[in-house]
């Protein structure tokens, strides 16, 4: 797959600490990466080096294959964690004015914002201060501003902080939406159900280190602990789980059942779930049979710890 | 270069559309026109004001002297007898002139009192008292058979040609021009430095508290930001200043057509007491001097000055608002800033004292020393270069001041950079330091 962004081997320190130590990531076209990791890992310093905000002391970037220069900013949208705009200054001529400078001309600008304001129905707020807004209303404002310049890579950091969840799913469609138009998103964020929802590839930086990086669905099997989910319909149900607890590594789940035998197994490295099946249809009747696969979250949590 | 003028556009509009600075402008000219109004117009009603001053005159010999002018009347009462004058003088009149019976001339001067219920205006007793010596004198005079007209003839009046080496001819009145264009240039510089250095500063500090300044930063570089905001601040303050200056001219017009033209000028000195005849003298000199004033206006290195003026004022602008751009970029509110301006005041301040003691000695070492150095170049230099600076003294100045400029702006270009994304705690100068090598 192609990659619109391609960090190699980045490092940057501020005097004595090190806020990014040989990272590299790719970024697929046309998809949503997330960047995960702890708070102080190193991910802002690393989303400022894409932005150009500051340099690397070390290593490369590319963005679509050219290393990265100054005229790449008006191909990045950038919607920092630190949401701002000018207090006193009016909507509509503050959007206007943050399309300039991200290389749009004027009345381009003002046809994008246009549709954007109607499309958020929010065209009456082009003349209000946004010290006369809400929170919510100045985040909308700040979205728009970020995407309207229809950038090829989009990078957000916790962009629906600060939104209600109504307006929280309005970004994330608009968000999706922009992706299936051919966008490509960085997409920083502590909240794992919407990585879960949204990412297809993730990377996670700990300590100015990425210690894991690739397809979610490819870390996730990666992370897969042989863990299985049963149900067994059985008369004595304390017998039954003493007379497996002898052959496998079993604990009790939380999803018990009255119906039947509930219980988690771990298998070794070397077994597999045919053995287990075949041993367990023995035994009573399998009206229960998944494996369990971990989420983001306890990827996250896992990896992390491993890395202290 | 394009985004650039984007941002001195804003900066400037977003300046310009500020309702303090539309007050500021709109007022200020208004308010000192309101004043200068205030002062004349009390000036008037207080010479409209008609004196009425009572003697006693014992000796007989002085009446003479208590002509009635335009704003003092005098009246002889000396036939009350001084008790009784002073009892009346009290209820009735401003004051009371009192002359003892005198022997002989000699002691004709002893004894003479005013009384009066409040403090007497110092300008009419000097008046008076003058008056009063010139007349006994002449009594004096005319006892020794002199004949006074004859001495009138030896009046003599001198006024010093002075004139330098070279031959160009200087006067005091030339010296008083040169420490006004100087000093009056010195000074806007300094006003001009504060006023929108500060307005800078805050300008950053807003940016940075309203978290802006990350986006704006993804699209510009933080150097074109911050020349964009110190060149779109001075574009405003230059404005304003033009505002000023024509709506300052044109309302001092409109007070003297009001007024008349003796409003703004003489008024004030008959104010304080001074006859209708020593008015006159005055305002015959004052026109003998206002050629003199005209033709040392032309000996002023006019141009020198305005293109000083010019290089001085970019120069020292630049230096300053940067230092004052890296400062806001440092700390998170303006309550922080004031560990970081007293060094940044101090240079300024210290022009301006020197620049006192320029104009006593424009030559002398000070003066020279701090109109080469780069921080008070700018204000010492202007008010020293109407007395005439040696060319070599004014290049060193300004290639100094042009090195420290290119130097300062990096600097602070660099504190800048790292400052607009440090949140927190204020930072120390060491810290400020480390940005350095960021």
């Amino acid at each position: 797959m192609e990659n619109v962004l391609k960090v190699e081997n980045v490092s940057k320190t501020y005097g004595k600490f090190t806020a990014l130590n040989n990272v590299s990531i790719s970024v697929p076209k046309g998809s949503v990466f997330g960047l995960l990791g702890p708070n102080g890992a190193g991910k802002t310093s690393l989303i400022r080096i894409i932005n150009q905000i500051t340099l690397p002391d070390s290593g490369k970037i590319y963005l679509d294959k050219e290393e990265l220069k100054p005229e790449h900013v008006h191909q990045i949208g950038y919607l920092p964690e630190e949401r701002g705009l000018y207090k006193s200054m009016k909507v509509g001529e503050q959007a206007l004015y943050l399309a300039q400078l991200k290389g749009m001309s004027k009345s381009d600008a003002k046809k994008k914002l246009d549709y954007w304001f109607e499309k958020f129905n929010i065209s009456s707020w082009w003349d209000k201060k946004i010290q006369e807004l809400s929170k919510g209303m100045a985040q909308k404002v700040q979205f728009i501003v970020t995407v309207m310049h229809q950038p090829k890579l989009l990078i957000f950091d916790e962009p629906f902080s600060g939104f209600d969840p109504i307006n929280a799913n309005l970004i994330k469609d608009e968000i999706l939406k922009l992706r299936d138009e051919g966008a490509s998103i960085i997409f920083s964020t502590h909240r794992m159900e919407s990585v879960e929802e949204m990412c297809e590839h993730i990377a996670l930086i700990n300590k100015s280190n990425k210690i894991l990086d690739g397809k979610l669905s490819d870390i996730k099997s990666q992370f897969k602990e042989n863990k299985f989910e049963v149900g067994l319909q059985c008369e004595n149900k304390i017998e039954l789980f003493n007379e497996i607890k002898e052959k496998f590594e079993v604990e009790k789940t939380d999803a018990e059942s009255d119906i039947d035998l509930r219980m988690l197994v771990t298998l070794s490295a070397n077994d597999t779930s045919t053995n287990l099946i075949k041993f367990l249809n023995s035994k009573a009747q399998i009206n229960h049979f998944t494996e369990i696969i971990p989420n983001a979250n306890d990827i996250f949590l896992k990896a992390v710890a491993n890395n202290e | 270069m394009n985004k650039l003028k984007l941002i001195i556009k804003r900066e400037f509009l977003a300046k310009v559309k500020n309702k303090s600075f539309i007050i500021m402008t709109i007022l200020s000219p208004l308010l000192m026109v309101g004043l200068i109004m205030l002062i004349v117009f009390l000036n008037q009603k207080n010479s409209e004001e008609i004196r009425t001053v009572a003697y006693v005159d014992e000796s007989g010999m002085l009446a003479s002297v208590f002509e009635n002018s335009e704003h003092t009347k005098y009246l002889n009462i000396t036939e009350l007898g001084l008790e009784e004058a002073k009892n009346k003088t009290n209820e009735f009149y401003y004051g009371l002139i009192y002359i003892p019976k005198a022997e002989n001339l000699n002691n004709l001067s002893e004894g003479i009192s005013f009384y009066s219920a409040d403090s007497p205006s110092l300008g009419l007793l000097s008046s008076i008292e003058g008056r009063l010596e010139k007349k006994i004198q002449n009594l004096k005079l005319e006892e020794l058979n002199f004949d006074l007209e004859k001495l009138k003839t030896t009046e003599t009046r001198v006024d010093f040609n002075t004139e330098n080496f070279t031959g160009e001819k200087s006067s005091k009145i030339g010296s008083v021009l040169k420490m006004a264009a100087g000093g009056g240039f010195g000074y806007l510089i300094f006003m001009f430095i504060i006023i929108y250095g500060t307005s800078v500063m805050r300008s950053v500090i807003e940016e940075k508290t309203s978290r802006i300044i990350e986006v704006i930063i993804s699209s510009v570089k933080p150097f074109q930001l911050m020349l964009g905001k110190i060149f779109g601040n001075a574009l405003a303050g230059v404005l304003q200043f033009i505002i000023w200056m024509i709506s300052a001219g044109a309302l001092l017009t409109v007070v003297t057509l009001i007024f008349g033209p003796e409003a703004t000028d003489m008024s004030g000195a008959q104010g304080v007491g001074m006859t209708s005849e020593m008015v006159g003298q005055v305002q015959q000199t004052a026109s003998n001097d206002l050629q003199l004033v005209l033709l040392e206006m032309k000996n002023l290195p006019i141009m020198t000055m305005f293109f000083s003026f010019i290089i001085y004022f970019i120069g020292g602008y630049l230096i300053y608002s940067s230092i004052y751009a890296a400062i806001g970029a440092a700390v998170d509110s303006e309550t922080d800033t004031q560990q970081f301006m007293m060094p940044v005041l101090m240079p300024l301040m210290i022009a301006i004292y020197v620049g006192f003691s320029v104009i006593e000695n424009p030559h002398g070492p000070i003066a020279v020393g701090f109109s080469i150095f780069p921080l008070t170049s700018p204000i010492v230099m202007l008010m020293r270069i109407p007395f005439g600076v040696p060319w070599w003294q004014l290049l060193i100045s300004i290639v100094l001041l042009v090195v420290t400029f290119i130097g300062i702006v990096w600097f602070a270009a660099k504190i800048y950079r790292v400052g607009i994304l440090m949140y927190g705690k204020k930072p120390t100068y060491k810290e400020l330091y480390k940005w350095l090598k960021y």
